[in-house]
């Protein structure tokens, strides 16, 4: 079946400037596999060398972390919406070497 | 090359830092991009940070807020342009956590220094190349 893929700001520069990828897939991990077959150049940000999602790289399928139902094996509707969102984080150590002090 | 901002938004997303003072704040930043590298700011959202564990020195905003106003900007007509945290007690530069933890590649990430409570200096850094080449570029904040 068909779903959509939302696109983040940093990632668009990959998808021809979309904010959203239609896919064919069954289960979460078919439409990530659609998606960088369709978009070759996102797989590097996506997955890492040995073909594992990256750690910064959060998948949502609705509104639910994939990590906390079945991963890839999701299954999928076609009323689905799979959210790829990248981490915000960081801040200061105490041995942090800060930039331009 | 420069992001564009209302001084009422600016003073929001500073006093964040200093209600949240010693502890990081953390917020997204709304608006349009425009053809010339130029990001216009329309909306300031504060956000939780998720980072309890050390939050006078550590940010994190959680992935599901993130969706959220990422589907709230959409709607509007927007998109997320970037974010801003502080610095208790230290400089508006960014750092190495900072540049390591940082994945939004041409967004704004702008930081606050605030001293003894008191908002200092805000700057503003965009996200250049993917990870193998990533860094930071100073950006100008045009109020």
């Amino acid at each position: 079946m068909t779903i959509k893929v939302l696109i983040p700001t940093p990632l668009r520069p990959y998808t021809a400037k979309q904010s959203a990828v239609e896919v064919t897939a069954g289960t979460v991990g078919e439409a990530l596999s659609d998606l960088v077959a369709q978009h070759p150049d996102l797989r590097k940000q996506l997955f890492s060398e040995e073909g594992k999602l990256r750690s910064f790289v959060n998948v949502y399928l609705n509104d639910e972390d994939i990590r906390y139902l079945s991963k890839d094996a999701t299954p999928v509707k076609e009323t689905d919406t799979i959210a790829i969102v990248p981490s915000v984080a960081g801040g200061l150590r105490s041995l942090d070497r800060l930039q331009r002090a | 090359m420069a992001l564009k901002i209302p001084r009422s938004l600016l003073d929001k997303l500073r006093q964040h830092g200093e209600e949240t003072h010693p502890y990081e704040c953390c917020g997204v930043l709304v608006g349009e991009f425009d053809d010339a590298d130029t990001k216009v700011v329309k909306g300031v959202v504060p956000c939780g940070n998720t980072r309890t564990d050390s939050p006078h020195n550590r940010y994190q905003i959680s992935p599901s807020e993130l969706l959220r106003i990422q589907r709230e900007a959409l709607l509007a007509g927007h998109d997320i342009v970037g974010f801003y945290h502080s610095h208790p007690d230290h400089p508006a530069q960014w750092s190495t956590t900072d540049l390591a933890e940082a994945h939004w590649t041409g967004c704004s990430y702008v930081i606050t220094s605030v001293e003894n409570g008191r908002a200092v200096l805000t700057n503003s850094f965009v996200l250049r190349e993917q990870e193998d080449a990533k860094h930071f570029e100073d950006e100008a904040i045009d109020v």
